[in-house]
């Protein structure tokens, strides 16, 4: 236990910035998580392999001499094909087959990816560097890296974009109809096959941009998805679904609460108290529910 | 019907388990040595692998070139069976049993990282076949009394110790106050133990001691103690990702920290990725190509780096470096054995005491190399931004002064 950062007061702020800024990007991966979930009902298991992929495709840009930034451009642009190929080869084979099934399939595409990705791409960890520079408050005592800032200034124009999308545009409009109800969707016209297509690709359109901006923040490597699926995983289940203040809201308490767990129990208990804190908000659900039940009765 | 196709099928699995035991190869096939080897060819060790292999390959042909292994009047070739372990220590155990019991092989060289070389070694001590290794550093590999593990490289817990002596002689001989960053894995961990004796030993203090998650790749949180604590010496230690992401964040976060020492900037490419912002890093390294150590079959440092890279197109690592070596060593066994019998083989690579262009190499009773320290190179980067690895300690093999406290990021 180490209470330093209660002792300095800048640093409490500066873990609460850092969480936030990284918890703005995992909500982006989040939420595109559970807008397929909630129209296409498959919990998507290469979430953070998509999200790697993205990141590679900024890496390439950077080694061919062009700026890493605009990966958050083409990246998501390759990745939409990318994500609809993928419905087309294999995911619309299991939209409407139990859950467990699209679980096993989406693993097995996990794999698929990080093989390939490793036969493709090497075992190297690699990086782009944006050169953004560092911004400096309070005196030079809370440092925030300019390209965390812009990761999450860009995360959070692409989720307002999107929700205009799905307000305003015709396919938007259609996706949340199947999502409520896709038998009531069919019926009254909508192409659900389509819009099934669509909303992947729009889940990995997401992803791209996600991994554009962790190679510009972060490292990336072949191996490194799994995380990012286990963390939008989490955001969305303490979240729900198709609740976008929401997956940014948790998302952000889960990065600052990360922060302040690596600073106060030390960083090899980061990860683990995540998990501990999903399982009491897990028990925290049931209990509520439990007694709302008793009361209906 | 049914009965008749039941016997067929296992009088056919008996003919093809009979076919595949019986015809083994044998150790030393008219004037070939096999050696067997399971590299990690795929997976996510397979660039190291590749490194490993090519370092394998270079020292066969070599020495094949030079005259081969003269043994009992006769000369030998050597000659390599190379499966893929895809970077899993199960399938690497399997293919060890698989090198040992059907291919025959009778001795093998080691895999890369001390994981796989955790998983075959009792392996290759149950049938008691010589194992020179030279990519596996893990001090638990040397502590469990394995017989015919031989590894060329110095042992983990020596890579960063001379970074702490290096910071309390700059200190006037007093303790220095430091910083530790390592990831939770064997071979970090191994690195830890080694810095903590270190500590011990000069009467330093630990100010900072954090164990990085494996899935790293944000230590933020460590980098801000490290700005509050204001240590002498930060250590880090988490393979590639460890040294990539360190050299970012510190950038990034403008972290002044008088000495920075790492493991892996070799294989991180360091100075490649990124540049100037990682000049003045300090890296341990178990070779560095202007090292003086000399052998007959690849004269010098120098003269092996512009061979390799003639042959390979790259620059050897040293993990390419430790594995040529290997070879070296099995040869000048065999021919102090004088013979093909593996207790004879054994006692003889206990016995080396010789050097290579890669260092000395002397094994401990666990199979460690203690002849050969560990150096240190830092990144030294010229106005034009051109990066350069160049040796600073130990003192005898420096070829560059150590830039010592490191300019703060305001100054540079």
């Amino acid at each position: 236990m180490d209470f330093m950062v209660f002792q300095y007061p800048m640093i409490s702020v500066q873990a609460c910035l850092d969480g936030i800024l990284l918890g703005i990007l995992f909500a982006l991966i989040a939420y595109g998580m559970a807008l397929q979930w909630g129209v296409m009902n498959i919990i998507n298991i290469a979430q953070g392999d998509l999200v790697i992929l993205g990141g590679y495709i900024a890496y390439f840009m950077y080694l061919y001499g062009i700026h890493p930034a605009w990966g958050v451009i083409v990246s998501p642009i390759i990745m939409f094909f990318v994500g609809i190929a993928i419905y087309k080869l294999v995911i619309n084979k299991v939209v409407d087959r139990d859950l467990f099934i699209s679980i096993l399939a989406t693993f097995g595409i996990s794999i698929l990816f990080m093989q390939l990705m490793n036969f493709a791409f090497g075992a190297d960890v690699v990086l782009a560097n944006s050169d953004y520079g560092t911004t400096m408050l309070f005196n030079s005592n809370v440092v925030l890296p300019n390209s965390k800032i812009f990761s999450a200034f860009i995360s959070i124009l692409f989720a307002i974009c999107l929700v205009i999308y799905m307000k305003k545009s015709k396919l938007g409009r259609a996706i949340r109809a199947t999502a409520q109800n896709a038998r009531a969707a069919k019926i009254l016209g909508v192409d659900t096959e389509k819009v099934y297509a669509a909303t992947f690709g729009i889940n990995a359109a997401l992803c791209g941009v996600a991994g554009a901006l962790i190679s510009i923040t972060f490292t990336i490597h072949p191996y490194m998805g799994l995380p990012y699926t286990i963390r939008s995983f989490m955001i969305v289940i303490v979240a729900g679904l198709g609740n976008l203040p929401g997956v940014a809201m948790s998302g952000m308490g889960l990065g600052v609460f990360e922060e302040f767990a690596d600073y106060i129990l030390g960083t090899e208990f980061r990860i683990g108290s995540v998990f501990l804190l999903l399982v009491l908000i897990l028990v925290y659900r049931r209990f509520k529910l439990s007694r709302k039940r008793e009361y209906l009765k | 019907m049914k009965i008749s196709k039941l016997i067929i099928s296992f009088i056919s699995a008996a003919v093809i388990l009979l076919s595949t035991s019986v015809v083994s190869f044998a150790k030393v096939v008219g004037d070939k040595i096999v050696l067997g080897a399971a590299i990690s060819l795929t997976g996510k060790y397979s660039s190291n692998g590749v490194h490993t292999q090519n370092g394998y390959n270079m020292a066969v042909d070599r020495i094949n070139s030079m005259g081969g292994v003269k043994v009992g009047g006769k000369t030998y070739k050597f000659d390599i069976i190379y499966y893929d372990d895809e970077s899993n220590p199960k399938r690497a155990a399997q293919l060890a049993e698989r090198l040992i019991s059907q291919d025959g092989v009778e001795f093998m060289l080691g895999p890369y990282s001390s994981g796989l070389t955790k998983a075959i070694a009792p392996v290759t001590e149950k049938y008691g076949v010589p194992m020179v290794e030279a990519n596996g550093a893990s001090r638990s590999l040397f502590t469990k009394g394995y017989k015919y593990l031989f590894a060329v490289l110095a042992p983990a817990n020596l890579y960063l110790d001379v970074a702490i002596d290096l910071a309390v002689e700059k200190n006037n001989g007093k303790g220095v106050t430091v910083a530790m960053a390592f990831e939770q894995d064997a071979f970090s961990q191994d690195v830890r133990l080694g810095v903590l004796d270190a500590i011990k030993r000069t009467g330093s203090k630990k100010v900072i001691d954090d164990k990085l998650p494996k899935e790293l790749n944000d230590m933020a949180a460590t980098l801000v103690k490290v700005k509050q604590m204001k240590p002498d010496v930060l250590v880090v230690s988490g393979h590639t990702k460890g040294a990539l992401t360190a050299i970012r964040q510190i950038s990034e976060m403008k972290v002044d920290v008088p000495m920075l020492a790492m493991t892996h900037c070799d294989a991180a490419k360091l100075s490649k990725q990124h540049g100037k912002n990682s000049q003045y890093a300090l890296c341990a390294s178990q070779w560095h190509k202007t090292l003086t150590y000399k052998d007959d079959f690849f004269k010098d440092g120098m003269t092996y780096d512009a061979d390799f890279t003639k042959e390979f197109g790259y620059a050897p690592p040293y993990q390419a470096a430790e594995s040529s070596a290997a070879l070296l060593v099995f040869k000048d066994a065999f021919e102090r054995a004088n013979s093909f019998d593996q207790k004879k083989v054994r006692d003889a690579l206990a016995a080396t005491n010789m050097q290579t262009f890669y260092g000395n190499i002397k094994f401990a009773e666990g199979g460690q190399n203690v002849d050969k320290p560990m150096v240190l190179f830092q990144v030294m980067c010229d106005d034009g931004g051109k990066c350069e690895n160049k040796v600073v300690a130990p003192t005898k093999w420096a070829s560059a002064k150590l830039i010592h406290p490191i300019p703060s990021w305001s100054q540079r």
